[in-house]
Formats: structure tokens, sequence, C-alpha cells
């Protein structure tokens, strides 16, 4: 493959959002053209897809056991002594995975939209946005340096903010996309920090360079990494900056599946996955715990706020948190692999839930009888209806809850095993860990039940002047497509107990030699028969915790809710209020903030700034005073001055 | 007594220096654009002198390569043509000083200052 061919998956996505915003500009009847510009968008997606899907059939027909990176670049972009940045890319095992899913998912994601957006009046600022974001994203996950990275860092946060606030005319949603964009911008800073830091250590931003010299990093280390975890918890909504997450689903739900659920949240964990030779460095050892230790109580915590949301994308969106909250803690196991497994099968099913859930609103909102079309106390018996989102919204919500053999169960399984088994040698607080994560795989199986069930099964709560309609073919195949994917996704990584060593085939033929897990080989053998039990207690919870579910509701319907209550007693409202995080930072952060703004910065301005600018003009104005008397006006004197200049000139020349 | 460079030159700085007093001292206009005409062609005579004494060195074979005998002529044009452009622009302004002022004393017209 050339570097033409595989410069497109880059600059395609881009020329897409450049043709439709320019044309969409300046034409107000190309504005009205949706299939069109559908198709134009569609394409620029799906073509890269097919093309790194090449690459992908392309790289792994190679000769076994080694692979190189498909490298290929478009331009440079800093040249300086001994500093060359180019946007070069490259595609090894993590890019091409990573390029697969944003790309594919993308453009299932693309055709949706062409269903959902139908009539929006900004539907070609919305597709523009889309383009613009793949763009973002693929140089993200592609981009051989950290420099691209963090263009695509930025690109991708700046998309999200744009499309959080795409109903802008809403302030609630455009103070959901400022509030994404400020809390994104704290662990920006972070990254910029890490950044610098590790250009101090190795004097590049390549990663091949970066990684090669991990090891002589030494104390630094721990800085680094800690630096690169709080930008991943930014960018991918863990304490403490998971807020703005939640209230990014004021976004339309295409946005929330693409951007929220499945792609660009993944990036904390692509970053981390990426450098982990850093993170494997004994120095950085702490700094893995503390992954460990956050992203179980993110997990946590967000599983519990998920139980008490009657909001069916609020549910969604706590879900997400609480499962980036698994990813975090296999990285804090060091088990690399099995996060990227887990961002794989989590964008298929989350991103099928969200398109489901996408689906339903629009179904409710058709209707015009209901007052919030995203509360699932007034849905219910939805199956009838739509019998195509009801089947994958299912087929998701059993793989998200870990039910064998759908793709949530193994990476699932994997996560809690390796934290499990990182308790022996590597400090017993994973121990620890382990046990909040299976609490919340108990919560996690409840809440998706419970919101399945109220939404599509039951009694039917809705007022019956209309009834809902199963959405139209655009958005009921990509739910099929997803749904699927959902279920088979997760034999890529068969449990390695249950079906032998080599069945795993992401740990041991994909990412072999390219990422390297903490070895936890031994230990898992040495404690053979643990393993078994864990997946035992895997079935037990996932399979027990939905039929109990199911049947609970299934018996006392919406009123269920009630013995809910009971059953958590005061935590309850809590839960419903969000743990009050929001009030919280509301009374810590925002308040000091904007009352020294209101008091510090103003007199800061009025007096020192305002007193330097009007300082500098009254200084030269009394110069200018004194000096400007040599201006007489007389011709002559003029003259004579420039005379004397001359003999001056002409005395230093013949003289000097 | 065949002139030479050294009696042109004395005459060139001659003219040149009573243009000079002329343009400080003078408070008619009129007066002191001739003595600015008068300084260039001070200039004008030099630049032919050593016009010459590069080209009578060149035929004797010892000057540098690199100087041109023909360049101080040249120069030379350059200075007529500028005179005459200056020439037309300052005779415009002393009659338009004339015609608000009905004299032409330089010294009155000194209100573009500080």
């Amino acid at each position: 493959m050339n570097n033409t061919i595989l410069s497109l998956i880059v600059l395609l996505p881009l020329a897409g959002a450049t043709l439709i915003g320019l044309t969409g500009f300046l034409n107000k009847q190309f504005r009205h053209m949706e299939k069109l510009i559908g198709i134009i968008a569609t394409a620029a997606v799906a073509v890269p897809f097919f093309i790194i899907l090449s690459a992908f059939l392309h790289f792994s027909s190679g000769h076994d056991g080694h692979h190189d990176a498909i490298k290929f670049s478009i331009i440079p972009w800093i040249e300086s002594a001994g500093l060359k940045i180019g946007f070069s890319y490259h595609l090894d095992q993590l890019s091409l995975l990573m390029g697969m899913i944003v790309t594919g998912i993308g453009s299932l994601i693309h055709i949706y939209s062409i269903g959902y957006m139908h009539h929006d009046k900004g539907f070609y600022k919305f597709f523009l946005y889309l383009n613009l974001f793949i763009f973002s994203m693929l140089n993200l996950i592609l981009g051989d340096n950290l420099a691209v990275l963090f263009l695509g860092w930025e690109g991708v946060g700046v998309c999200s903010y744009l499309l959080i606030g795409f109903w802008y005319e809403d302030m609630e949603k455009a103070k959901a996309a400022q509030k994404a964009f400020v809390a994104n911008r704290i662990g920006d800073f972070a990254m910029i920090g890490a950044m610098f830091m590790i250009f101090g250590q190795v004097q590049s931003l390549s990663f091949a360079d970066i990684n090669a010299s991990a090891g002589s990093f030494g104390d630094s280390a721990f800085w680094i990494t800690l630096l690169l975890f709080i930008a991943a918890t930014g960018k991918s909504a863990q304490i403490p900056l998971y807020v703005w997450l939640p209230d990014a689903m004021a976004g339309p739900t295409p946005v929330s599946a693409l951007i929220h659920a499945a792609t660009m949240v993944t990036s904390g964990i692509y970053l981390i996955a990426r450098m982990h030779p850093i993170f494997s460095v004994p120095a950085a050892e702490p700094v893995l715990m503390v992954i460990a230790c956050v992203a179980a109580l993110t997990a946590i915590v967000a599983a519990l706020i998920a139980v008490a949301q009657n909001d069916i994308k609020k549910v969604l969106a706590y879900s997400t948190v609480s499962q980036l909250g698994f990813m975090f803690m296999a990285l804090g196991a060091g088990a690399y692999t099995t996060a990227i497994f887990h961002v794989m099968t989590h964008a298929f099913f989350k991103a099928c839930l969200f398109l489901g859930s996408g689906s339903v609103i629009h179904a409710m909102d058709h209707m015009h009888t209901v007052k919030d079309p995203q509360d699932i106390r007034t849905m219910g018996g939805l199956q009838k209806y739509m019998p195509h989102t009801s089947k994958t919204f299912w087929i998701s919500t059993l793989a998200i809850a870990g039910c064998f053999p759908l793709s949530g169960f193994f990476s699932k399984d994997e996560i809690l095993a390796n934290t499990f088994f990182s308790g022996f040698d590597h400090g017993s607080i994973y121990f620890a860990v382990w046990f909040v994560g299976t609490i919340t795989a108990v919560l996690t199986a409840f809440y998706m039940t419970r919101v399945t069930y109220l939404t599509f099964n039951g009694k039917e709560r809705f007022p019956h002047t209309s009834h809902p309609h199963e959405s139209s073919p655009f958005m009921t195949i990509p739910l099929w497509i997803l749904g699927i994917l959902a279920a088979v996704g997760g034999f890529l990584g068969l449990n390695q107990a249950m079906f032998g060593h080599d069945s795993h085939i992401l740990n041991h033929t994909w990412f072999h030699g390219l990422i390297n897990n903490r070895d936890l080989e031994h230990t898992m053998h040495e404690h053979i028969s643990l393993e078994w039990g864990l997946i035992i207690l895997a079935f037990i919870i996932s399979y027990g915790m939905v039929y109990f579910t199911y049947n609970f509701y299934k018996k006392y319907d919406i009123e269920g809710e009630i013995k809910v209550k009971k059953l958590f007693g005061k935590m309850y409202r809590p839960m419903e209020n969000k743990f009050y995080v929001d009030e919280f930072y509301e009374k810590t952060i925002l308040k000091p903030f904007v009352w020294a703004g209101e008091n510090i910065v103003v007199w800061f301005d009025k007096n020192i700034i305002d007193g330097i600018v009007n300082g500098s003009a009254s200084v030269t104005a009394a110069i200018g005073d004194v000096i400007r008397r040599m201006q007489t006006g007389y011709v002559t004197h003029y003259a004579l001055v420039i005379s004397i200049g001359v003999v001056i000139l002409l005395g230093y020349l013949l003289l000097g | 007594m065949e002139p030479n460079a050294f009696m042109y030159l004395t005459v060139s700085a001659f003219m040149f220096v009573i243009g000079v007093v002329g343009v400080l001292t003078r408070r008619n206009g009129i007066v002191v654009f001739m003595c600015v005409e008068l300084m260039l062609n001070a200039v004008n005579l030099s630049l032919i002198t050593f016009s010459k004494m590069h080209a009578v060195a060149a035929a004797a074979g010892g000057t540098a390569a690199d100087v041109n005998p023909a360049a101080g002529s040249m120069m030379v044009f350059f200075v007529m043509c500028v005179a005459a452009a200056e020439a037309v622009v300052g005779l415009a302004i002393v009659i338009a000083i004339f015609r608000n002022k009905l004299h032409i004393d330089i010294n009155d017209v000194n209100i573009l200052k500080w």
C-alpha cells in the first residue's frame, strides 16, 4: 500500500468536513440535500474504514510473530534543530484496532444519523462536525508522535464541545458544552506538562523513541505517568473530572454514541496503553495502584448513581463512566491489552445501547404526547412497537451485564481476574479493587436490566392517544450490526482457563511483542482453581442478577422502584442526586473562582493592568512634551541640523 | 595652465559650500531653492571629475577591474532628472506660498511644529 492511499485515511474525513462546511455555508439549497450530505459524510468515513481494513488484512497476513508497523506521512510540521515533528502516522496492532473501531462504528453512526437528524435545521453542520471529529480522532490514534496525538486530543475536545452544544439555543445544552470543554482543559494541561517532561527526558516526541528509552526514565517516570493519568481522567471521565460526561448527553444521541461512549472517551485508555512502557517501570508502580483505586471508585460511584436515574440517556452515561472505570482498573493492574479489549467490546455494546436509546427517544418524541421523551417512567412495553430496537437493546444489555458467551463476559471477567491476581504479587490493595469491581458488576447487571425492562417490557405507561413507531432502516440496520458485534466481539479474547492458552487471540497473537502486560501467567497457573472460581462467580453475577432483576420488575413493574428505594435506604437520595458532586464542585471550586473573578481580578484589572497601560501612555506624553520643542517649524533649523549631521558623519569617516 | 582634477574638485567644493550657506542663511524661498540647485550641481561636477579620473586611469591600465568609468557620468544624469523633478515641485510650493501670503519668506512658514 502506498503513501497516497494511506494518507486518504486521515485526509478524507477532513476533505468531507471542508466540502460540506464550505458548500453548506455558501449555498443555502445544499443544506437541505440531506441524502447527498449524508452520502458524502458517510463515504468520508467508510472509505478510510475499508483502507484500514485492507491494511489490517495486509498486516496480519505478514510473517508470523514479527510485525513492522505500516508507516505513512503527509507533510512535515515542525522542523528545527534536532526536533523533527511531522504529520506522520503509523498503523501497528493498537492503531489498527482502534482505527477499525473508530471508522467502523463511525460509519454506522453516520448512517444512523441520516435518519436521526432528518429535518434538523443544522443537518449539514452536524455532519461537518462529525467528519471533523473522525479526522481528529484518527490523528489521535494513528499519529506516531505525541504532538500529532495532542492535536487530535484537542481536536476531539473541540468537536465534542461543538456537538454537545449542537442545539445551542437551549441554555442548558450550551452550558453542558462549556462544562465539558473546561473539564477537559484541566486534563489537557496535565497532558502538556507530561509532554514537556517527556521531551526533557528523551529530546523527542515520537512514540518509538519514548518507548525505547522508557527504562532510563528513573524517578521522573512517576510524575510523567501521574500527569498522563490526570490527562486521561479528563478525556476518559474518571474521578475527579468525570462530571462533564453525564451532562454531555445534552448533545444529539448519535453524538453520545460515537463520542461519549465508543470513541473519544476511550482515548485516555489508548494513551496509557500506547505509553505503557513508562507505566511498567518500577517507579511508576504506585501510579498504577492509584489508577486502579481511582478507577474502582469511579466504577462503583457511577454505577450507584446509574441505579437511581430515570433518564434513559443518563443511565447509559453513568454506565459509560462506570465501564471506563473498569478499563482503568485493567490498566491499573498492568493489563493493557485487556483494557483495549474492553474498549472494543464496550464500543460495540454501548454504541448499540445509545443508538437504541436514540431510536426510543425518537419514537417517544414523535408521539408529541410525552412530556420528557427520555424518561423511562413514561415508557414501558415498547417491544411491541419497536421489535428491532428492543431485540438489539436486550442483546447489548446482556453483553454489558457480562452474560456468557456475549462479548462483555470475556472482557469484564478478564479485567476482574487481572486485578484479583495482581493482589498476590503487587500489593493486596488489588484485592479491594477486585471486590469493588465485582460489586460494580452486580450493580451493572441490575441497572441495565432495570432500564431495559422498564423501557421495552412491562405495562405501557405512555398516554395511548397515539403509539410509537419503529425507526427507519437507516437506524435499525446499524443497530443490528452493532448488536451482532456486541454478541460475538468477545471471541477475539476467549477465556484462557476455559478454552486454552492460545484461544486469546488478542493477547497471544495480535498484541504479542507490541504490548507487554504485567506478567500474571505464573500466578494464574498457581491458582488455577481460583480462576475457575472467578469464572463461576461471573456466571452467577451476570445471569443471576439479570434473572433476578427481570423477574423483580416483571412482578412489581414500576412499583419495584419503591422497593429499590427502600433497599438502599438513606443512600438512595444522594444516589438520585449524583452524590451532590456538582453541587460540591459548585461550592468549592466554582464559587471561589467567581468570587475571585468579581473581586480580585476586577481590582487587578482596574489598577494593575489599566495602570500599566495608562502609565505607559502618560510617560510617553511627558517625554514627548519636552522633546517635541525641537520641532520649531523653521526650515533653516532643520537644514542646519542636517548639515551638522553630515559634517559629523564625514568627519568620522575621514578621520575616525 | 592645463586644468587638472584638483582644480575641478576645488571649484566643486566652493560651489557646494556656497550652496549650504545660502540654504542656511537666506530667507527668500527662491534663493534657497537656487542654492539647493547649486549644491546638486557641485556634486555633479565632482562626479564627472571622478568619472574622468577613472577613465584616464583605466586607459593607462591601472584601475581596479570592478570600477566602471561610466558610473559617475550615469549618476549625473540621474541627479539632473531628480533636480528637474524637484524644481517642478519646489516652484509649485513657492507659488502656493505666495498665493497665500503674498511673499515668499520661508521663516514665516513655520506653523508645522510641535
